[in-house]
């Protein structure tokens, strides 16, 4: 099943280096999965998350305020 | 502590270099190997052990406990603290701003928080170690900690809620959906590569910062005269701490990049108290800082703000002018 990966933040470095960590894991481990950015401040409220970047996979937030580790990104996704 | 890296650097320049300990560019370039140096190390040791106390206290348990608790008008003191412990992001000041309303702390509460976040910040106490030692630093943690204490609490009095956006009104209105939230379980050792990681990441990020900042004051080490700022530009007359605070709120700078030259100022004749006053407007209120508050404040509200919490901040380096 495919997976719907959403990463919010507004645009600070480090939202930028966990979009490249979850795209890197994802094209690498050939991981079905669509993912969005989500830079709208006020979407970004609607998931209640208080320090950014944030990492939302199938509705569940599992990271936020942190950039994770491929390992860890791959671990969530599996 | 770093009577070691004193003599790498007086031998690396003194004897490798061969360039002379009494000239100019001998003096400034022995002061930017050392001073460098220096912070790096202290960056590191204070981000990692910020680090640390962060996983512990995630900002939604600060939010909790300033929330279940009736702390009789102490709230102010602690959200001012609590934002002193966690670090420092300004894009994370808008979603911080409308989790602690929206979890129904008032909104002085909340300004407290949001003045001391930037203001005591991990790169901002290591450079100040660095530069000024461990009196000055505690001076500069504790009033930043007080400032927040005072200006939230003077905010909380005006009534100042119709004064947000019109959405964040909304949010306010409307309990939103909570989206679920799977709690950390991971052990202090799994988590520790990831704490060595970030430490490393902000000591990247900041670098660049920090080796043009001690640049800088190596150079007006080396060639700004004795006492310069005490004869050319009036030294420790009253005005010129508003003169410093008006000129430093609009900038935006790196606490790691603005330090090292406070130094130099401080070195050359400029009173301890107005240096800091400098620096807690530069890195406290800034114009990128406003245009991210204007989604969710009005600019009459964003004024207020800038405005009580430049007020306090003046106030400040007055009073350390007369205790220092």
């Amino acid at each position: 099943m495919s997976k719907v990966i959403k990463i919010l933040g507004t645009g600070c470095p480090k939202c930028k280096s966990m979009t490249s960590v979850v795209n890197d894991v994802v094209s690498e481990n050939n991981i079905e999965a669509t993912i969005e950015k989500v830079e709208d401040i006020m979407e970004i409220m609607k998931f209640n998350v208080m320090s950014t970047p944030a990492l939302v996979i199938d509705d569940v937030i599992t990271i936020k305020g942190r950039v994770p580790s491929k390992a860890e990104v791959l671990a969530l996704l599996n | 502590m770093f009577d070691w890296l004193q003599h790498f650097a007086d031998w690396l320049i003194y004897s490798v270099f061969g360039i002379g300990a009494e000239t100019h560019l001998g003096v400034a370039l022995n002061f930017f190997i050392y001073d460098t140096n220096k912070i790096l190390i202290l960056l590191f040791v204070i981000v990692f052990i910020m680090g640390i106390v962060n996983t512990y206290f995630p900002i939604e348990r600060l939010k909790d406990y300033l929330n279940r608790k009736k702390l009789y008008g102490l709230e102010y003191f602690f959200s001012s603290i609590f934002g002193a412990i966690t670090p420092f992001c300004s894009c994370s000041s808008v979603p911080l701003f409308i989790g602690f309303v929206q979890g129904g702390i008032p909104l002085g509460v909340t300004f407290s928080f949001l003045i001391t976040s930037p203001l005591v910040n991990e790169v901002a106490v290591a450079m100040f170690i660095g530069m000024f030692g461990l009196k000055a630093t505690l001076i500069y943690v504790v009033s930043g900690i007080l400032l927040g204490t005072i200006g939230g609490w003077l905010l909380g009095k005006f009534n100042l809620e119709p004064l947000l956006s019109d959405w964040v009104k909304q949010i306010l209105d409307n309990n939103m959906q909570q989206a679920e939230f799977q709690e950390e379980k991971r052990t202090f050792y799994q988590r520790l590569p990831e704490i060595t990681n970030s430490a490393w990441d902000i000591v990247k990020g900041v670098l660049l910062y920090v080796i043009i900042g001690i640049a800088i004051g190596a150079a007006m080490h080396g060639y700004v005269p004795e006492n310069f700022f005490n004869d050319y530009l009036g030294g420790g007359e009253w005005w010129t701490v508003p003169l410093a605070v008006i000129i430093a709120v609009p900038m935006y700078a790196n606490a790691a990049g603005i330090v090292p030259v406070i130094e130099v100022f401080v070195a050359k004749g400029v009173p301890l108290g107005t240096a800091i006053a400098f620096m807690m407007a530069t890195v406290g209120l800034s114009i990128p800082e406003a245009t991210l508050l204007k989604k969710v404040m009005s600019l009459k509200l964003i004024a207020i703000f800038f405005g009580v919490v430049t007020l306090c901040i003046m106030l400040s380096g007055f009073v350390f002018n007369i205790l220092l």
